[in-house]
């Protein structure tokens, strides 16, 4: 069916996509390598020229590098950790019956709509402040000292806001693909005796098993980039507790002012990316039907 | 047939879904319980009877000038999300309806796309913004927000095109219908709902941005992100107006994210998860 006309016809239909993506992902790249090999300060004209790999230097032994480094993976297998487990869980609650189903589901899904700085400064000031935050007054109704959450465990209160942020996304995804197993499976093998542990290992999991992948992938490009987040709760404190890449690099290059070293810096993120992304387009890739 | 519940079991879970979910939902409730009550109450401890007020959306209307920020996030995202769809409409079209053997191959090369973090090509970008003056400009962020989400406007088109019948065009044909009526009178009905989903996620997604639209204004370029962004830092007594300015934000894209919540997974998992 497909003519040498209608062929030339679709080719002029998608090129302004494929043309804009393609600048999109060339020039800033590009900029990206060309800089990271300049000496450019914001602040001062006058340092220029060929910098070699000394912004590469400069970005690696950055007391910050190696904390930044480990805190974005921690931070992007902790949420991942969080949100298929409790997206699981919560994803088999919403699939029994039970009365008010609708509003269960949209008070769940409701936390996705919130843009990240308004979920920032709803956990840091009403409920993690130390002093009038509501977690401070469940630790003193139990006779507890309220824990300054932000400063002394600055990660894994970053960790719990992103995955509150992120937990309805998978449950609504695992739920979808929950409620597209059959009924008669279900059935059967509760009649052939196999008890939920069974049904659950052998007949949910494996069904689930797309869905997960395509929640893991989604979820990490996302996570890959958090930054308000962390600008707004702990500003990457204390010290660079909070720090992930994407901060370390604003921090460097537009605040600090430091044009190479941030292209650097850069340049290092969108390595680190696509070794995770190689890695999870293989598994995926499988699972999109194109 | 469905299998029998016995009402215990039903009230049960219906009291355990009922917790989780309150629970999940409780720092939005909590906040627009906080946007009704005044300064002093909100600093007073916790509380969940507001005295009604709302004297914080006041303040937050004529102090705040809460306007600028609201019309810019709905200029971006709407915006962004129009110039978005006549790029990728066609698009998705092409690939839909005559599909070559490396359509997969273009569809996951955009995809991939996605896979470059913002953080990585922010120096570039902000200093092209800082050279061509688009620094703080609305242009420059309808035009960043375009390509941000090209590949998912794109994506999900295409899985809503894909499933529109193409026998019917030919029936169509039998009929006498000429090309452009074939276009108005058969496909554009067919494709609608899938625009309009596409357009709902998409307005959701860009309002929400908060890497591009924070980093790259100031002041008058700001949205809502930047707004409540500068909330970071405690400012005397502020819990109610922040609660109140929160609520505001949040409250227009909760409600089409109530209304879309079908489409969103589609949208979402790039028609992966149905």
């Amino acid at each position: 069916m497909a003519t040498k006309q209608t062929r030339s016809l679709a080719r002029l239909m998608m090129a302004p996509s494929v043309a804009a993506l393609l600048v999109w992902m060339v020039v800033p790249l590009a900029l990206t390598i060309w800089f990271s090999f300049q000496r450019y300060r914001l602040t001062n004209p006058a340092i220029s020229g060929f910098a070699g790999l000394s912004n590469f230097s400069f970005f690696v032994t950055d007391p910050a590098f190696w904390p930044s480094i480990v805190n974005t993976l921690i931070l992007v297998l902790g949420v991942l950790l969080i949100t298929v487990v409790f997206g699981i869980l919560f994803a088999l609650l919403l699939d029994q019956p039970m009365w008010g189903q609708g509003i269960v589901r949209i008070l769940m899904i409701s936390p996705f709509f919130v843009m990240p700085p308004v979920a920032a400064v709803i956990w840091k000031h009403e409920l993690m402040n130390p002093q009038w935050g509501v977690f401070a007054e469940i630790a003193r109704f139990f006779g507890q000292a309220p824990v300054n959450w932000l400063g002394s465990y600055p990660l894994f209160s970053v960790i719990l806001i992103v995955a509150w942020q992120w937990l309805p996304f998978a449950t609504l995804i695992l739920l979808t693909a929950l409620q597209s197993l059959s009924e008669e499976q279900k059935e059967a093998a509760e009649m052939d005796g196999a008890n939920f542990a069974n049904r659950f290992y052998y007949i949910i999991l494996p069904h689930l098993a797309r869905a997960i992948t395509v929640v893991i992938l989604i979820q990490t490009i996302y996570l890959l980039g958090v930054y308000a987040e962390i600008q707004i709760t702990t500003g990457g404190g204390p010290g660079f507790a909070s720090t992930n890449l994407p901060f370390l690099i604003y921090n460097t290059g537009v605040n600090g002012g430091n044009i190479g070293a941030g292209a650097a810096g850069g340049l290092i993120a969108v390595v680190l990316a696509n070794i995770v992304s190689i890695f999870l387009m293989r598994a995926v890739g499988k699972n999109l039907d194109a | 047939m469905a299998r029998a519940v016995t009402p215990a079991r039903k009230a049960g879970m219906t009291i355990l879904a009922w917790l989780v979910a309150l629970l999940i939902f409780f720092p939005i409730l909590y906040t627009i319980i906080t946007s009704f009550k005044t300064e002093g109450e909100a600093a007073a401890g916790f509380s969940l009877i507001p005295s009604g007020t709302i004297e914080s959306y006041i303040e937050v209307f004529s102090q705040r000038d809460y306007f600028k920020p609201f019309f810019n996030s709905v200029i971006i995202s709407v915006g962004s999300t129009i110039l978005a769809l006549l790029v990728a409409v066609p698009a998705a079209w092409a690939m839909a309806f005559s599909p070559t053997k490396r359509t997969r191959d273009v569809l996951m090369w955009m995809l991939s796309t996605k896979m470059m973090p913002a953080a990585g090509v922010l120096v570039p970008m902000y200093l092209i913004f800082l050279n061509t003056g688009m620094l703080d400009k609305l242009h420059g962020l309808v035009l960043i927000l375009t390509l941000v989400n090209l590949p998912i406007v794109v994506w999900m088109l295409y899985t809503y095109f894909k499933e529109i019948p193409v026998d019917i065009l030919e029936a169509a044909r039998m009929d006498g219908a000429t090309l452009p009526k074939e276009l108005i009178y058969v496909l554009l009905p067919m494709a609608v709902p899938g625009i309009a989903s596409t357009l709902l996620l998409n307005i959701i997604l860009a309002w929400n941005e908060a890497f591009w639209t924070i980093r790259l204004t100031a002041v008058e370029a700001a949205p809502l992100t930047a707004f409540i962004a500068s909330f970071s830092s405690p400012q005397g007594q502020f819990l109610a107006k922040l609660s109140a300015a929160s609520t505001l934000a949040i409250a227009p894209i909760l409600l089409l994210g109530w209304f879309s919540q079908k489409q969103l997974v589609r949208g979402l998992t790039f028609g992966a998860v149905k």
